[in-house]
C-alpha cells in the first residue's frame, strides 16, 4: 500500500513546511541573534553587542516595573480564576437547576475578542458613564476610585476583567475532567458517609489533577502576556503603572525603534514562560492515579 | 452533563434543613456570577440604542426611543463595516488553507513512515513552545522585506504559519486514531493515494477538522497582536484594530453612542453563532488545552 509513497509525501509536506519554516522557525531563530545586537531598524544592519541588551535591561527600572506588574497578574489571575472555575465546575456537575444555562453563559466571554471586552469594561469602569461607580455609590460608597486612572486600582481593575473572561473557559475544562471521573468512586465514598466537601477534596481534586496542572500553566502563560487587554484599557498607564513586559517591549521596539533591545526583552519573556511551565510541572507532579 | 451526584438521598432527614440552606447559597452564588457575566453585556446592548445625553446622565435606564442611527454611524462613519470585511478577507482564506494544509501534513506524518518523519513532527511541535512575542520583531522585518507589509496575503500567510503547529499536532493524533482497513481496501480496489486521501480519509476526519476550524477561526477572528504589527494602514485594519482605534479616537471625537453600537455590532454575531452551536464551540475551544 505504500508503493510510490513519496509522490504523495513530498507535495503534501512541502507547502506547509515552507510556510512554517519561513514565518515561524526563521523569526524565532533570528530573534535569538537579534537580541544580541544593537539595531535601530531602517537601513543599518544589526550590530553585534553580546549581552549588552540584557545588562541594560537589568538596570532598566521600566523593565522591573513591567515585570512587577506581570508578577501581580501571575498571583491574582491563577488563584482567583482557578478557584472560581473549580467551584463552579463542581457545583454544575452536581445537578443544580439551570446548570446548562450557567454553563453556556459563563463561557461566553471567552469567545469575545479581548479588545471588545476591554472596550466594554472601560465603559463599565468609566467615572461618568460607567455603571460600576454609580452602583457603588448606591450602596453607600460615596467616593469610589477612578478605577483605570489610579495607579493603586488599575492592576486590580484589569485583573478583574481578565478573570471575568477566563473563569468560564477553565470551568468548562474542569467540567470535562470531572465528568470523566467514574461514578463508582463517588458512590463508594457516599456509602462510607462522605459529605460533598469530602467528595470534592478526596476524590474530585486528585482525579482531575492533570487538568488542574495544565490549567495552571495556561493561565500563568496568559498572565505573562496581557497585551491586548492592556493596550485597549490602559495603554500601560497611568504613568506606566499597568505596563507589562509585552506592552513595554512593543513600545520599545515599534515606537522607540530599539529593535535589538525589544527582542532581548521578548527572549527574556520566553525564558520566563519556560521557567514557569517547568516549575509548575515539577511542583505539581504527582503519581497519576490509576482507575 | 449526565454524571450527577445526588447526596440528599444518602444523608437523610436530619441534615435536610442544612442541605436546603447550602442549596440556596449555591444557587445564589451561581446566579450572582451569571449576573456579573451577563449584565455588563446586556447593559452595553441596550445602551447602544441610547443618545449620548442618556449615556452620560442616566447610565442605568433603558433608551427613551431606540437610536438606530448609532449603528449606522458605527457601521459607516466609523468604518466598522469595512473592518468586518477586512477581517473576513483575512480569516476565511486563512482558515481554508490551515484546514487543507494541516490535514495533508498530518495525514502524511500519521500514516507514512519515512526517514525524518519524527523530526518534522517535532519541528512543528516546537512552534507551540515559544511566545509569539519572541518572533514579533524579526517577523515584522521579514514581512516588510517580502513587501507583504499591509497586505492581506502577508497576514494570511502569517496566520496560517502560526496556526500550523497546533493544527498539525491535533490532526496527526486524529488520523492515527482512524482505522487503516479502509485505506488498504481502497488501494486494493485500485484507488490511488490522492483518491484515498480526498475521498476517504478527509471525510472521515471531519470531526477533527470541525474542532480545529472552530479553534482557529476564533483565535484569528479575535487576534490583535499580529495585525497591530503587520497591518498599520488604517484602511486595512481588522475588526479588533478598528475597535481599538475607535476607542482611542474617543478622546478627540465624543461619539460614545457610536462606540457602544460598534461593540454591540461586534458582539452580536458572536453571540448568535454561540447560542446556535454552543456545544461544539465549547468542545472546539477547550480542545486546545487538552493537547497535553
Amino acid at each position: 500500500m505504500y508503493r510510490n509513497k513519496y509522490r504523495l509525501i513530498i507535495p503534501f509536506l512541502i507547502p506547509s513546511l515552507l510556510i512554517y519554516l519561513t514565518f515561524v522557525i526563521y523569526p524565532y531563530a533570528s530573534a535569538m541573534y537579534i537580541s544580541l545586537t544593537r539595531w535601530r531598524g531602517l537601513s543599518q544592519p544589526p550590530q553585534f553587542i553580546g549581552l549588552a541588551n540584557f545588562q541594560k535591561m537589568l538596570q532598566d527600572e521600566h523593565f522591573w516595573n513591567a515585570l512587577g506588574n506581570n508578577a501581580v497578574y501571575l498571583i491574582t489571575l491563577p488563584t482567583i480564576t482557578l478557584i472560581l472555575a473549580l467551584f463552579f465546575a463542581f457545583l454544575l456537575t452536581q445537578g443544580v437547576p439551570l446548570s446548562k444555562f450557567y454553563r453556556i453563559s459563563y463561557f461566553f466571554p471567552q469567545l469575545m475578542s479581548v479588545v471588545a471586552i476591554g472596550v466594554l469594561w472601560s465603559f463599565v469602569y468609566h467615572p461618568t458613564i460607567g455603571i460600576l461607580n454609580s452602583l457603588l455609590q448606591a450602596i453607600g460608597i460615596s467616593n469610589p476610585p477612578i478605577w483605570l486612572g489610579n495607579p493603586k486600582t488599575v492592576l486590580g481593575a484589569v485583573s478583574g476583567v481578565a478573570i471575568w473572561q477566563a473563569v468560564g473557559f477553565y470551568m468548562v475544562l474542569f467540567i470535562a475532567a470531572m465528568e470523566a471521573v467514574p461514578m463508582s468512586l463517588y458512590e463508594a465514598a457516599m456509602i462510607d458517609g462522605a459529605n460533598r466537601w469530602q467528595l470534592f477534596w478526596k476524590i474530585t481534586i486528585p482525579m482531575i489533577w492533570e487538568t488542574l496542572m495544565t490549567a495552571m500553566i495556561f493561565i500563568m502563560i496568559f498572565a505573562t502576556n496581557m497585551f491586548a487587554i492592556t493596550q485597549t484599557m490602559t495603554q500601560g498607564g497611568p504613568s506606566r503603572s499597568s505596563e507589562v513586559l509585552s506592552t513595554f517591549l512593543y513600545d520599545e521596539a515599534f515606537l522607540g525603534s530599539k529593535f535589538g533591545y525589544g527582542t532581548a526583552i521578548a527572549v527574556t519573556l520566553f525564558f520566563i514562560v519556560l521557567a514557569i511551565s517547568l516549575t509548575v510541572q515539577r511542583l505539581m507532579r504527582r503519581d497519576t492515579l490509576e482507575y | 452533563m449526565t454524571t450527577t451526584v445526588k447526596s440528599s438521598s444518602v444523608t437523610g432527614n436530619q441534615q435536610s434543613a442544612g442541605a436546603r440552606l447550602s442549596g440556596i447559597a449555591i444557587n445564589l452564588f451561581l446566579a450572582i456570577w451569571a449576573v456579573i457575566v451577563i449584565f455588563p453585556m446586556g447593559w452595553l446592548l441596550y445602551s447602544s440604542l441610547k443618545t449620548d445625553q442618556e449615556i452620560f446622565f442616566s447610565p442605568w435606564t433603558l433608551p427613551a426611543s431606540p437610536q438606530w442611527d448609532n449603528f449606522v454611524r458605527a457601521w459607516q462613519d466609523a468604518h466598522i463595516g469595512d473592518y468586518f470585511l477586512n477581517s473576513f478577507i483575512v480569516v476565511l482564506p486563512s482558515l481554508a488553507l490551515i484546514l487543507i494544509l494541516s490535514a495533508m501534513t498530518a495525514y502524511v506524518l500519521a500514516r507514512f513512515p519515512f526517514p525524518g518523519n519524527r523530526f518534522i513532527f517535532y519541528l512543528f511541535l516546537a512552534g507551540m513552545l515559544f511566545p509569539v512575542f519572541m518572533a514579533l520583531i524579526p517577523l515584522f522585518f521579514l514581512v516588510k522585506d517580502l513587501h507583504l507589509l499591509n497586505t492581506f496575503q502577508g497576514l494570511i500567510l502569517v496566520y496560517v504559519a502560526f496556526s500550523l503547529p497546533f493544527s498539525v499536532f491535533f490532526m496527526t493524533g486524529f488520523f492515527k486514531s482512524l482505522p487503516s482497513e479502509l485505506h488498504e481496501a481502497a488501494i486494493i480496489d485500485g484507488a490511488n493515494q490522492y483518491q484515498v486521501f480526498f475521498k476517504i480519509m478527509l471525510p472521515l476526519a471531519q470531526a477533527g477538522l470541525v474542532s480545529i476550524a472552530i479553534f482557529n477561526f476564533l483565535g484569528m477572528w479575535n487576534q490583535y497582536l499580529l495585525p497591530v504589527v503587520l497591518m498599520t494602514d488604517a484602511k486595512r485594519y481588522l475588526l479588533t484594530q478598528g475597535l481599538a482605534f475607535m476607542l482611542h479616537q474617543q478622546y478627540y471625537k465624543n461619539d460614545w453612542s457610536g462606540l457602544f453600537a460598534a461593540v454591540a455590532l461586534i458582539m452580536i454575531p458572536t453571540l448568535i453563532v454561540y447560542v446556535v452551536f454552543q456545544g461544539q464551540i465549547q468542545k472546539g475551544i477547550t480542545v486546545g488545552a487538552l493537547k497535553g
